[in-house]
């Protein structure tokens, strides 16, 4: 077992806490109040390289690692939980491709992701198919060489600003979950629509869109895999996407512990920093145990999958249910230590409490994480 | 170790805990295959494994029989690993290969009756006299008390205020004036003998002091960082064995269930569940617990890496200590109300888990002082 990272991590991870020091720290509060997604920011990774660390080097990327990934989320995540979805959609929207897709595919549809000149978005749920993914209606029928996909899909983080968007669609209705394929969109040849932005409690700037398919052709050579195969892939993918958004839960829950922690240094009361005060001192304690607890959990779950690891599908999704349940409790215990300040938008604890929440629903409710260890146990 | 663990301690494990007796059984074979000597290095006759492996080891004991555990827990490092890590060479010479060897078993006697979380204010005295010293005093809540051949006594030295005046010695059992004082019942850990050590005019020679006069306090708390990894595998033991223990009776009961149809069952096929699970209730439970046992470990395997790494690891152990031993204690009532009647009679192994594990949250260091411990590193 280690616990070190690597030198190259380690330089990956400095350049992303100074750029996020520098240029993602002071946009986070606007960017949650205006909700607006930060297409600056977005440039500023493409810029940088930080949307290439999902890619290996022979599709154009610097890393592919999910230490690294998780890594990079995590250090956004301090700051601004929006920003480290671009990060995390852009890792979440290629999986599909690089566990699924043909070399041929990889070549092709990698390199415009891996140099930032596109995002991409992973297109699974919909209205009537949240955690019951294998119920969902969206068609896709072959004529010759392409498919014409018709349906409505729900809740697709980044969805509206995406090049590139992998969509689940049943190409045999009759077959349930084994009648699902997945295919690979992108919009200059398969164009979608996104009539409507949902308001939301957190995340405020990353648009979690509703996208429209109304006869919308794609070449068969963008399906990913057989014909069917497509629910097969994408609980492959989401294996490999939770540690992430534990990654993102234990930002978050960093990020709002650190100010909390300096806030409580200086605020005084009764003639002494509440920082001296031992019921505080404990909450305190509490938070950094299990802080750290989650961190290790991620990391782990991380480790397996770019070790892919047999029992990768148990350990991602105790990070994800940990590290997400983790990050709701110390997010509502730091505003809680701000008092009335914590409440205030002045302040960043409550938008990161608010943004917390979304990390115990997406990418598999924490109630499907449960089911999903269980089973694992049980098998 | 597992097959020691499961071969020898874990058939023992009910009966001394109903009987309140030391295994002796088990802790002679874990001395006959050498694991008395884990951290102690093989020129000194050990096995010279680091913190890690000492953890698996605890977590492998404690899985069979805690009481087993805390004795070769205690034994292993509070015990004995201070002096390797403060003792001359003459002393570790002296006293590793017995020790590693099962022919002494250590302890560890810093805590007195007005002197538990507050250790630096203990009280016992050890006034100079010729070449040596002469302690007075009683320690309490001793582990391996009656059983030891060895202890580690904290001592006041010199006027010197709280922790600077303390000062560490070796005291062998067989010392005139050592004597065993009450020996407690307690509510688990019956095993495990745990009582006062008392202390009349013992005359400890000059080359029994550990340290230097007035580094007593450090030699104890940095033994009780590495006990702490110990405890967070004690911890972890204990509790898997109620995760394993409550499964294999989930099971038992939908067996039990399936052999006699109920109406359920139509609903149950019909919705494409597992027929012989209890339901999502107890399913959630299982995630649930089984993730918070997963990130308990990762935080006990970083606290023994950093420590063999011989890296600051004094915050990372208290951590570990807080989150396994709390894991644990909601981890195993858990399996007792899940397991319900037939897991609340006496000698069933999950109210025994239930005794077992509140010690953990206790000893070595409360849950409170691990919060003081980590809150003053937050705060530093």
């Amino acid at each position: 077992m280690d616990f070190e990272l690597s030198e190259e991590q380690v330089a990956i991870r400095d350049t992303i806490r100074e750029l996020v020091q520098d240029r993602v720290a002071p946009r986070a509060a606007e960017i949650d109040e205006k909700a607006e997604y930060p297409k600056d920011i977005e440039r500023l990774f493409a810029e940088n390289g930080i949307l290439s660390i999902p890619f290996p080097e022979e599709y154009g990327g610097i890393s592919g690692s999910s230490v690294t990934i998780c890594m990079g989320i995590e250090e956004i995540a301090k700051a601004c939980a929006t920003s480290s979805l671009i990060l995390a959609v852009q890792a979440l929207g290629s999986y599909p491709i690089l566990v699924a897709g043909t070399e041929e595919q990889k070549k092709r549809l990698c390199p415009p992701l891996a140099s930032g000149e596109k995002v991409a978005a992973y297109a699974l749920s919909e209205t009537g198919s949240g955690s019951d993914a294998a119920a969902m209606k969206t068609r896709a029928k072959r004529y010759g060489n392409e498919y014409v996909l018709n349906g409505t899909k729900q809740f697709i983080t980044g969805g509206s600003v995406a090049g590139t968007l992998v969509v689940f669609a049943q190409t045999d209705p009759e077959a349930n979950h084994k009648g699902i394929s997945a295919f690979v969109l992108e919009r200059e040849t398969s164009p979608w629509q996104a009539p409507k932005l949902e308001h939301k409690l957190g995340i405020r700037g990353s648009p979690t869109a509703q996208l429209v398919f109304d006869d919308v052709k794609v070449p068969a050579a963008n399906r990913l895999g057989e014909e069917g195969a497509g629910f097969k892939i994408a609980l492959a993918v989401l294996d490999r996407s939770r540690p992430g958004i534990g990654a993102q839960a234990l930002g978050i829950a960093e990020g709002a512990f650190d100010y909390a922690l300096n806030y409580a240094r200086d605020r005084k009361q009764f003639g002494q920093p509440i920082s001296s005060f031992q019921g505080i001192q404990f909450m305190f304690a509490d938070m950094a145990t299990q802080i750290e607890a989650a961190r290790h959990l991620v990391y782990l779950a991380a480790t397996k999958v770019d070790a892919k690891a047999a029992d990768l599908t148990k350990i991602a999704a105790m990070a994800k249910l940990f590290a997400s349940d983790m990050a709701m409790k110390v997010t509502t215990d730091c505003v809680q230590i701000l008092g009335g300040y914590g409440y205030i938008s002045d302040y960043p604890v409550e938008r990161m409490m608010r943004d917390a929440k979304i990390t115990q629903i997406y990418e598999g409710t924490n109630q499907i994480q449960r089911v999903v260890i269980a089973r694992s146990l049980l098998k | 170790m597992r097959e020691l663990a499961q071969g020898v301690a874990l058939p023992l494990a009910a009966e001394v805990d109903r009987d309140h007796r030391f295994p002796e059984e088990a802790v002679s074979a874990a001395a006959e295959a050498g694991l008395l000597g884990i951290l102690i290095p093989r020129e000194y006759g050990g096995m010279g494994l680091d913190a890690l492996a000492f953890a698996l080891c605890i977590d492998e004991l404690a899985r069979a029989c805690a009481s087993t555990s805390v004795i070769v827990d205690v034994h292993t490092s509070v015990g004995s690993e201070p002096i390797l890590l403060f003792g001359t060479e003459d002393q570790k010479r002296k006293w590793l290969p017995r020790l590693a060897s099962g022919e002494l078993l250590g302890a560890f006697a810093l805590t007195e009756p007005a002197a538990g979380s507050d250790a630096a204010s203990l009280q016992t005295s050890a006034r100079r006299n010729g070449d040596g010293y002469v302690l007075n005093g009683t320690k309490v809540f001793i582990t391996n008390i009656g059983h030891a051949g060895l202890y580690i006594v904290f001592a006041r030295t010199g006027p010197g205020k709280r922790a600077a005046g303390v000062s560490a010695f070796l005291v062998p059992a067989e010392s005139p004036g050592v004597k065993v004082g009450q020996v407690f019942k307690k509510m688990g850990l019956n095993g495990s003998p745990t009582g006062e050590l008392v202390l009349e005019d013992v005359v400890v020679p000059m080359a029994n002091r550990l340290g230097r006069e007035g580094e007593g306090f450090t030699v104890a708390m940095r033994a009780l960082d590495s006990g702490r990894i110990g405890i967070s595998g004690q911890a972890l033991g204990i509790g898997q064995a109620a995760v394993d223990e409550a499964t294999a009776l989930m099971r038992r009961r939908a067996e039990e269930q399936l052999a006699s149809p109920h109406p359920a069952d139509s609903l149950r096929e019909w919705a494409d569940l597992p027929t012989w699970w209890g339901g999502q209730g107890e399913e959630f439970w299982l995630a649930d617990i089984a993730t918070h046992l997963e990130s308990a470990r990762m935080l006990a395997y970083h606290a023994a890496w950093l420590c063999s790494r011989g890296r600051p690891f004094t915050l990372a152990a208290s951590m570990a200590k807080l989150h396994c031993t709390d894991t644990t204690m909601q981890v195993v009532l858990d399996a007792l109300q899940i397991a319900g009647e037939e897991g609340a009679v006496s000698g069933s192994p999950f109210e025994r888990h239930v005794r077992d594990a509140k010690a953990l949250q206790i000893y070595e260091g409360s849950n409170q002082v691990q919060r003081v411990v980590i809150g003053r590193q937050l705060f530093r």
